[in-house]
């Protein structure tokens, strides 16, 4: 159906898609920075993301100074949302973004809808990957999970997805539910890890596996899986230096669950259908530093952009993103710009975001967050234009489960001009 | 004598940090790369604390099968299981609030557990 011919509920300034971490963030922000009239759609019939299922502690620590829970961290935004006149629909998907039209949604209530607007926040967040994307052989039984559909599960349906388990993918999701699983009553075998350092963070190996004895395989893989109904076991295997199975190493192990915690990738079906350009690298969209995609008006924050490590990275980008939604929105978005000096990855470093910087209208600090290639001792994060280091700073370790950041000032970008590019490298102390 | 190794959590580096100790009494730390190494192995060997979250199911909420809770404040490592278990035999009753106490004085140890989500 032509977007023209769907019934239109309203007009806002700004409607924010997805009512996620991220989502919250950029909405109290829009209205904040003068967006009168801001609107959050959510598919969920409720909202707060992925923060419902994350029962575990840890987040707000940079934001709050304090270690919540993530429906704690998630309830806090809903509050300060729920003070101001910001529009909400819940079990509302969004079938279309319409640049300088708006949005098109489907809702239980309203039927297919569509709603104006100036300026569209994309924070759709990120899912699993999921096993058909992974290629293990081997029969398709019940008792496969991604680790978030387990999470959900658990912590939210209080049903426990089953009894022995093996989990492949040591991303913290996975090392989080090895633990939460295992205080259910069920019996973690291992994790397995393909790479030969795991993908999650440093105090979850701590506090999830070695603290209950759950052994952390490292440079292994599932290369089968048993079972007719139900799982009945996975064949783990050593992988050499190039991530192939090893004949001989093969372990077999009864279970009756594998939980598979293997990558996240940005949610942009949606993204692309706008003609958003995407970073290959980060299957994200290619942002400036108001985080303005390659279409005007359209914005994008939070995992969907690049996946984070800590909600709180998230909710900071996602209100630098909201806040300049608004001002786009209400017509200052059509200053020029000036000319933009590119981002790029250099040594060591796999991207960066922004990919674009304005110097004219950047405020006077911008973060670049990126994240590295390899595992880095005694180092420096630096971005140089041209020959010139314009910023820098040292790092004791670099790891690539870790988002770096690296601050880059408004006046030391003065002398670009051209096509000179800023490249971000990784490089000796 | 005796020696305790563990991984430091203060970086991603994670040191192998090496405790020696003589009747619970830390007389060495080695292979931290940082003074907050040692600094963590010290308590992590003498009292380790945790937090421990999980669920209890609620009664009459119609948004929620289950709650999510917390302990207030750290309680000792060995007692984790055992905050879980006395947890098992308890339901909460909408409508919860964050904060709620589920649990009173959690296995003795003068913690509370407490609601982390709101369900009505």
């Amino acid at each position: 159906m032509r977007t023209e011919e769907v019934a239109k509920l309203a007009d806002y300034d700004v409607v924010v898609v997805g009512g996620g971490s991220a989502g919250l963030s950029s909405a109290i922000a829009a209205y904040d920075a003068g967006a009168a009239r801001v609107l959050v759609l959510e598919r969920d019939v409720r909202l707060g993301g992925i923060l419902n299922q994350c029962i575990h502690n840890g987040f707000g620590l940079h934001r709050f100074g304090e270690e919540l829970t993530g429906p704690e961290y998630a309830a806090r935004y809903e509050r300060a949302l729920g003070e101001r006149p910001i529009d909400v629909m819940t079990h509302a998907t969004v079938l279309r973004v319409v640049p300088g039209q708006g949005v098109v949604a489907v809702s239980p209530e309203h039927g297919v809808f569509r709603v104006g607007c100036r300026a569209t926040v994309l924070a759709m967040g990120c899912r699993e990957r999921p096993r058909g994307a992974l290629d293990i052989p081997g029969t398709r039984p019940a008792g496969v999970f991604t680790a978030g559909t387990a999470q959900h599960l658990v912590n939210v349906e209080g049903v426990l997805p089953g009894r022995e388990v093996v989990i492949l993918g040591s991303g913290d999701i996975g090392l989080i539910m090895a633990r939460r699983l295992t205080l259910e009553g069920a019996r973690v075998r291992c994790v397995a890890e393909l790479m030969p350092y795991s993908g999650g963070l440093k105090r979850n190996i701590v506090q999830c596996l070695d603290d209950f004895g759950i052994p952390l395989l490292l440079s292994h893989t599932v290369v089968g899986v048993e079972g007719q109904r139900r799982v009945s076991a996975v064949t783990l295997a050593k992988v050499d230096d190039r991530l192939r199975p090893i004949p001989g190493t093969e372990e077999r192990i009864p279970c009756d669950t594998l939980l598979l915690s293997v990558g996240l990738l940005p949610e942009n079906e949606l993204s692309r259908e706008a003609g958003v350009r995407i970073n290959p690298a980060t299957r994200g969209a290619y942002v400036d530093d108001s985080l303005m995609t390659s279409v005007p008006g359209v914005f994008s924050c939070g995992n969907v952009l690049h996946v984070h490590d800590l909600v709180d990275f998230v909710s900071e980008e996602a209100a630098r993103a909201g806040g300049c939604a608004a001002r786009y929105a209400m017509g200052e978005g059509a200053a020029d710009p000036g000319a933009a000096v590119s981002v790029v990855a250099g040594d060591g470093v796999r991207y960066t975001v922004p990919s674009s910087l304005h110097p004219k209208t950047m405020p006077e600090a911008v973060t670049l967050r990126f994240r590295v290639t390899g595992v880095r001792e005694h180092c420096r994060l630096s971005a140089y234009l041209g020959n010139e280091r314009i910023s820098t700073r040292r790092r004791d370790i670099v790891v690539p489960g870790e988002m770096q950041e690296l601050k880059v000032r408004a006046d030391s970008l003065a002398s670009a001009g051209g096509d000179k590019p800023l490249t971000v490298v990784v490089e000796g102390a | 004598m005796e020696r305790q190794t563990l991984t430091c959590i203060r970086c991603p580096r994670g040191c192998q940090v090496t405790v020696t100790l003589d009747d619970g009494e830390v007389l060495a730390v080695a292979g931290n790369g940082c003074p907050r190494g040692e600094a963590y192995a010290r308590k992590e060997v003498t009292a380790p604390a945790r937090v421990v979250t999980t669920t209890v199911p609620v009664d009459g909420s119609d948004g929620w099968a289950v709650v999510s809770v917390k302990t207030a404040g750290d309680v000792p490592k060995a007692l984790v299981r055992s905050v879980v278990s006395e947890l098992a035999n308890v339901r909460a009753k909408a409508p919860v609030r964050i904060g709620d106490v589920v649990l009173a004085n959690v296995c003795g140890t003068g913690v509370d557990v407490v609601a982390t989500r709101n369900a009505t």
